[in-house]
């Protein structure tokens, strides 16, 4: 186990006070390992901006503490800490052409211009952006900008950097070379990251771990497999990607798995989660793509949509509704047509008994 | 009412009104102002016919008993006087102007806007009557003396009245709200976001002020500047009050001139002195704008 880079413990920070408060963090604890590609991804409003502001020091926690390389930063001022941020709103210096910009970091601290230089080039040509080096911000695009503001946050190569979505003003393409490039750059400058981002291919994509966000609570930390195959509670079941949502009744445990029967009389073998016994109803989350399809049976396709790589069919058996997502392997061709008869085959390590 | 048809006849009369406006109210002055001073002075008062730049003449050169030209400094230490006094004026406006005018943009909006009222209110009342009040701070038994002389602290006079510091004085005080209104004016647009980013990036709050909140303030700051060294360069009540007429300036020069002097051509050529100073600072306003706009693109 790598050492410590960032721990957060019992982060509380509200805004405001008596009936204009509003709690962006709600007891908040993490901890991020150095050299590690952190990813927080939660909804818009969700506290990852504040969590970031708080680990930069532009804002202090109303509770709770926070240690960096395991010193405590409490009443530290940011220009004090070894971590950078690329802002949310590039926020570049309008006054200072692009290589000035970049260098800024170096500069404050006193580097010589020798040295301040050479930074500048090798920052800009990470993010591309070496021809832009005389230009004004205001001479550049959203994208563009975005991009300096991540070389500028480098150039001083520190300890942790916090990125707040670098990636939102950049096209598809674009976004993607970057994504691959900010991995591989992560990686080979062993910088810790600490990286948000509502879109949640991004997170899964990049990222050692991720801290799923909601409501100024962490509903849950793993690494993308984790989150995706295991997903804790219903919020990051249907955050992340789709889920079908089915009320099921536990009718027999085997040491720690439960069979349990779904609404027509369906049984699926499901990890146990908690102390549910025989009888208890609980939540299962089943993704479409983990259920295999049959011809004969009594599920009727009632819906099918056609997405380029996959098929997707809404299949319904008496008041049970699912999604289920099927690829296009050979045919191009959906296997079965509205109205058909199926039967399904859940295997039991791809549903989540869900917590709640 | 049948509208000229012409589009450049038609762009003539609607601008009419503004260079009517302007003409009358203020090129007309300055012209007649400008052709007093190329005239003989009547000992009366008003102008003679006739052209001569005596007037300018007057300004370096004295006419000593065998009509020789011979160098008088007197009008050149009030010029340097004026300059030099309108300057610290406008040093101390930026000292004591900038703080107040952050410290306004830091607050509420509603707080802001209140703050910025009460920046304004002593225009509200007459500046002659808020210049005499200053008599009576600075005077050998105003405010500041009385308690310390009573408090046996200091025994004779700090003679503090009829100096040049108790005119600079009386300018900041005078013009203050001048150089406050356009630094709040820039800094209010600041994003002080830009400021966190300089923090995040090494600056301390000494380098963040230096090298960002100054620089995207500075349109105010020059604006601020040029707002309160023209008033000052040609002001008369403070240099009159609280200068005693011992330190004259400009404006006092001027007033002089055309009151109690009866010269009008040379009251007109140092107005016409004045002006061109005015027109230096401006221009140097205009080309650090247009080197601004250069910069952002
Ligand atoms: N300075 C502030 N004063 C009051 N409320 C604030 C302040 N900053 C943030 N908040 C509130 O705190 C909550 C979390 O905001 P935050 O900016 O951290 O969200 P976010 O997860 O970064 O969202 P987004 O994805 O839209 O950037 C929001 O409800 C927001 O309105
Ligand atoms: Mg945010």
């Amino acid at each position: 186990m790598s050492a410590t880079a960032i721990a957060a413990n019992n982060l509380v920070k509200i805004f405001g006070s008596g009936p204009n408060a509003v709690t962006a963090l709600d007891n908040v604890s993490l901890t991020i390992s150095d050299n590690e590609f952190f990813t927080l991804l939660g909804p818009s409003g969700c506290g990852k901006t504040t969590l970031l502001r708080l680990i930069a020091g532009f804002e202090q926690p109303t509770e709770g503490d926070i240690e960096i390389f395991g010193s405590a930063v409490a009443g530290l001022p940011p220009y004090e800490r070894p971590v950078n941020t690329v802002f949310q709103h590039y926020a570049l210096f309008p006054h200072m052409n692009i290589a000035e910009n970049v260098g800024f970091g170096l500069k404050m601290l006193g580097r010589e211009q020798r040295e301040i230089d050479e930074a500048v080039t090798t920052s800009l040509s990470l993010v591309k952006m070496e021809e832009f080096a005389t230009r004004t911000p205001a001479q550049l695009s959203g994208g563009q900008q975005q991009r300096i503001a991540l070389a500028r946050a480098l150039a001083p190569r520190p300890k942790v950097l916090l990125l707040d979505e670098p990636l939102s003003a950049l096209d598809l393409k674009l976004r993607q070379a970057m994504r691959t490039e900010l991995k591989t750059l992560q990686r080979d400058t062993g910088i810790t990251f600490v990286f948000v981002t509502h879109d949640q291919e991004e997170a899964l994509t990049m990222s050692d771990r991720i801290a799923v966000m909601s409501a100024g609570l962490i509903q849950q930390i793993g690494t993308a497999r984790d989150i995706y195959e295991r997903p804790d509670n219903r919020f990051v079941a249907d955050f992340i990607g789709d889920s079908n949502f089915i009320s099921a009744t536990i009718d027999v445990i085997d040491s720690d798995v439960a069979h349990c029967v779904i609404g027509n009389g369906l049984t699926i073998p499901t990890q146990l989660v908690g102390d549910h016994r025989v009888g208890d109803t609980v939540t299962l989350a089943i993704r479409p793509e983990k259920i295999g399809l049959s011809g004969g049976g009594d599920w009727i396709i009632k819906e099918s949509i056609y997405l380029g790589t996959d098929t997707s069919y809404r299949i319904a058996s008496g008041t049970q509704e699912m999604t289920v997502r099927e690829q296009n392997a050979r045919t191009g061709t959906a296997r079965f047509n509205v109205g058909d008869a199926v039967s399904l085959d859940v295997a039991a390590q791809t549903t989540t008994m869900l917590r709640d | 009412m049948n509208l000229p048809q012409n589009p450049a006849t038609r762009r003539f009369l609607g601008l009419l009104p503004a260079w009517l406006v302007i003409g009358i109210f203020m090129v007309m002055p300055m012209m007649i102002l400008l052709v007093f001073s190329f005239m003989e002075s009547d000992p009366y008062g008003g102008v003679d016919p006739g052209f001569t730049i005596e007037a300018y003449r007057q300004i370096l050169f004295d006419l000593n008993f065998d009509d020789e030209l011979e160098f008088d400094p007197v009008y050149l230490i009030i010029i340097g006087r004026s300059i030099l006094l309108a300057l610290i004026a406008v040093f101390g406006c930026l000292i004591f102007g900038f703080p107040v005018a952050y410290y306004i943009t830091r607050q509420e909006r509603r707080v802001q806007n209140m703050l910025l009222y009460l920046v304004t209110i002593p225009f509200w009342t007459n500046l002659l009557v808020r210049t005499y009040a200053w008599i009576l701070i600075l005077s050998g038994d105003g405010v500041i003396e009385q308690p310390l002389k009573s408090l046996g602290i200091i025994e004779n006079s700090l003679e503090m009245m009829y100096t040049n510091g108790a005119v600079a004085t009386g300018l900041v005080y005078s013009y203050l709200p001048l150089m406050v209104l356009p630094i709040y004016a820039s800094l209010e647009k600041l994003d002080f976001r830009l400021v966190e980013a300089a923090h995040d990036l090494y600056a301390s709050r000494f380098q963040a002020f230096k090298q960002v909140i100054v620089p995207l303030a500075k349109p105010g700051i020059i604006a601020g500047c040029i707002l309160v060294f023209v008033p000052s360069v040609g002001a008369f009540i403070a240099p009159d009050l609280l200068g005693g007429g011992k330190k004259l300036m400009l404006g006092s020069l001027i007033h002089l001139q055309f009151a109690s002097s009866r010269n009008w051509p040379f009251g007109g050529a140092i107005a016409m002195l004045l002006l061109a100073f005015v027109m230096i600072a401006l221009l140097w306003q205009l080309r650090s704008a247009r080197k601004r706009m250069e910069e952002s693109g």
